[in-house]
């Protein structure tokens, strides 16, 4: 592929004593949908949340379109392209799904927003039904939908997905990935997606890594890591019917 | 969604025979030594005698009392329960809660004239109005950012003792104070808010308490600057646009300015009016915050800040912008008071006093601007009401609130307004 849109150079972190990323190396192309896939506890989030400085890495740098970002203000990096649809989807509970989407395109041109709306909507029809609902009363799928959205409403170049399809029903974790696979195929969007789900996961993306206590132990396309013997054995035991 | 689905009917009838049954056993061992055992003064000497009819009665009321309350409440539970299954999940906007504020409104505007020559009422409404501008800017913290604040008081006093200060030493007046003193209150809100940044519920209700309590005690202890326990006394009033209102006549007053005359009423009604006119002011002010992106980012600070984070909101700017803009409201309204009592001392500017708004705003649903002024009604009316119950009025009142939070734990108004409306032709 083309250009290096994020680059992780030997990033360590720590949370306290716990050391839970030991010098990650990790490169995201543009045009790109790259997987992080590890068991839990493997440093999966971290890896996702050091690039908005929460925590800093302790050693190491992460450059984002060539600009050192590992000690960048967390809310000036988001401004700059990327967008974070985070673990567990956070959603403004009592706000309605409008006022959600709103706030993602707080910092984006308002003028675009009523282009953006609407492409959301032709993606998530079910937003539009529920555009004065409070986004609380939507379904956990429907909640992911909007927390995908929202980050969709700020025209990222970088979107980062922390385990988008964490406790949805199989319907709306396929919905999850074919939005994912359409947003990078139709409009051309570079996509980091962590996932525990890996059969999904590394067959939408393009490449993927393997995160276990902290260290990168595989990497390779898609298809490699899916045919892989270790990944089999230790992330698609018996999920592969899944699909 | 629509579908019903039933109800928990709660416990069967053994269930809530054998709980009654437990108060009663309970209230038989207390009863016994406070109310079957009593001491009679038999020529000197003192004596056990025993009225085990009164105890009979005392657990028998026990018993059936408890089953009817668990039978009234198994009521209330499944009505509410029910009712908020019929609840659509998008609330029909509610167009009488407009016209109730336009009534309040309407009636506030007429009500010195409606009870002209009752200084008592027109006293009472000033207090309420006081409560309800400090409610509003307590619900900017509160209601809207989420950031619970037990020291609101502080800024109160902040404004009240600028007005008093520099008012009795360098001769300004009301309106050149105002701004003044809401600066300084906003400086102070920023002072109290950095170190809580990263504080949340509890912590930040304890440090923000702790804070209100150390503006206080600073007050009670300088006594050079502040006068200390004894305040600060002849306060100027406020003027008619430099007409003051007082009976003699050597320079233009009032009274002679308008070739009415004097009456003491005067001044209670324009201190009315002047209030009036802050309150509405701030009720403007903040429901246009909070339409504006800054309002909308307090609301979405209150409801998760690792996503504002996430959006690219500054949180650290947006929390301070809600203490500082509430910290404001609230020292507006302390120079109000402060040329209203014409004297202030640390004693008005005590916990209870915050508590008092904390409750306003809680009581009135979180968020809520017409719920803020129907609970400073209520907060400032109840006990007044109550006077002719003497020392049972806080019991009242006590009662009151706890019966309120129960009917609505939501608050008198929960429903929250949506900042953003569809216009009709884009929605089918």
């Amino acid at each position: 592929m083309s250009q290096t849109i994020l680059q992780y150079h030997g990033v360590h972190a720590h949370y306290g004593a716990i050391h839970a990323l030991r010098g990650v190396d990790l490169t995201v192309n543009q045009g790109e949908i790259v997987t992080l896939i590890g068991a839990n506890g493997a440093g999966k989030s971290t890896l996702m949340m050091t690039l908005f400085g929460k925590p800093v890495a302790s050693a190491g740098k992460i450059e984002y379109r060539g600009d050192d970002i590992t000690r960048t203000p967390t809310h000036k990096i988001s401004r700059q392209g990327l967008a974070l649809v985070p673990e567990g989807r956070r959603i403004f509970a009592r706000m309605t799904v409008l006022e959600n989407l709103q706030m993602g395109g707080c910092f984006s041109d308002p003028q675009h927003h009523a282009a953006d709306l609407q492409r959301i909507f032709g993606m998530f029809p079910i937003l539009e039904q529920r555009l004065q609902q409070r986004a609380g009363t939507l379904s956990g799928g429907e909640q992911q939908m909007l927390a995908i959205g929202r980050a969709l409403m700020s025209r990222p170049q970088l979107l980062l997905l922390d385990e988008p399809s964490l406790g949805l029903a199989p319907l709306y974790i396929k919905q999850v990935f074919r939005i994912i696979r359409e947003l990078n195929e139709r409009d051309g969007m570079t996509i980091l997606l962590v996932e525990q789900n890996a059969h999904h996961a590394l067959n939408v993306a393009h490449r993927g890594y393997v995160l276990q206590h902290g260290e990168i132990v595989l990497t390779g396309s898609g298809e490699e890591l899916l045919a892989s013997e270790e990944v089999r054995a230790a992330y698609l035991e018996g999920s592969s019917e899944a699909a | 969604m629509s579908a019903y689905v039933p109800v928990h009917q709660g416990p069967g009838f053994a269930a809530r025979i054998k709980d009654a049954l437990a108060v009663a056993m309970l209230s038989l061992m207390l009863g016994i030594p406070m109310i079957g055992l009593h001491t009679v003064d038999s020529g000197g000497a003192l004596s056990i005698a025993t009225r085990w009819p009164w105890l009979a009665l005392f657990v028998g009321i026990m018993f059936g009392g408890r089953l009817a309350m668990q039978f009234a409440l198994d009521h209330f539970k499944l009505n509410k329960a029910r009712r908020a299954q019929k609840r659509p999940a998008v609330r029909a906007t509610r167009p009488w809660l407009k016209w109730l504020g336009y009534a309040v409104l309407g009636f506030s505007l007429v009500l010195p004239i409606a009870f002209s020559g009752n200084r008592y009422v027109v006293d009472t409404a000033t207090t309420v109005l006081i409560y309800v501008m400090l409610g509003w800017g307590l619900n900017v913290v509160v209601g809207l950012a989420g950031l619970l604040d037990l020291g609101y008081v502080a800024f109160y006093a902040v404004g009240a003792y600028t007005y008093g200060l520099l008012s009795t030493h360098f001769g300004w007046g009301f309106w050149q104070t105002l701004p003044v003193a809401g600066a300084l209150a906003a400086t102070f809100g920023i002072i109290l808010g950095w170190p809580t940044l990263r504080l949340r519920g509890d912590y930040l209700a304890i440090v923000t308490l702790g804070f209100g309590e150390i503006i206080r005690l600073i007050l009670v202890n300088w006594t050079d600057f502040s006068g200390g326990p004894n305040g600060i006394g002849q306060i100027p009033r406020p003027t008619f646009f430099g007409l003051p209102f007082s009976p003699d006549t050597d320079t233009p007053t009032f009274a002679t300015f308008f070739h009415i005359e004097y009456a003491a009423e005067h001044r209670v009604i324009f201190l009315y009016y002047v209030i009036l006119a802050l309150a509405l002011l701030t009720n403007l002010f903040v429901s246009r915050l909070r339409k504006l992106p800054v309002g909308i980012a307090w609301e979405a600070v209150r409801e998760d800040e690792v996503a504002c984070k996430a959006l690219g909101m500054n949180v650290t700017n947006i929390k301070l912008s809600a203490f500082a803009i509430g910290a404001m409201l609230g020292g507006f309204a302390g120079v109000f008071f402060a040329a209203r009592q014409g004297f202030i001392s640390p004693e008005s500017f005590v916990f209870s006093e915050s508590a008092t708004i904390l409750a306003i705003v809680v009581l009135g649903g979180m968020g809520s601007q017409l719920g803020v002024v129907v609970a400073a009604i209520l907060l400032v009316l109840l006990p007044e009401l109550g006077r002719d119950f003497s020392e049972y009025r806080m019991l009242l009142f006590g009662a009151a609130m706890i019966l309120i939070m129960v009917w609505r734990p939501g608050g008198l108004i929960a429903s929250r307004e949506p900042t953003v409306k569809l216009n009709k032709g884009a929605q089918a």
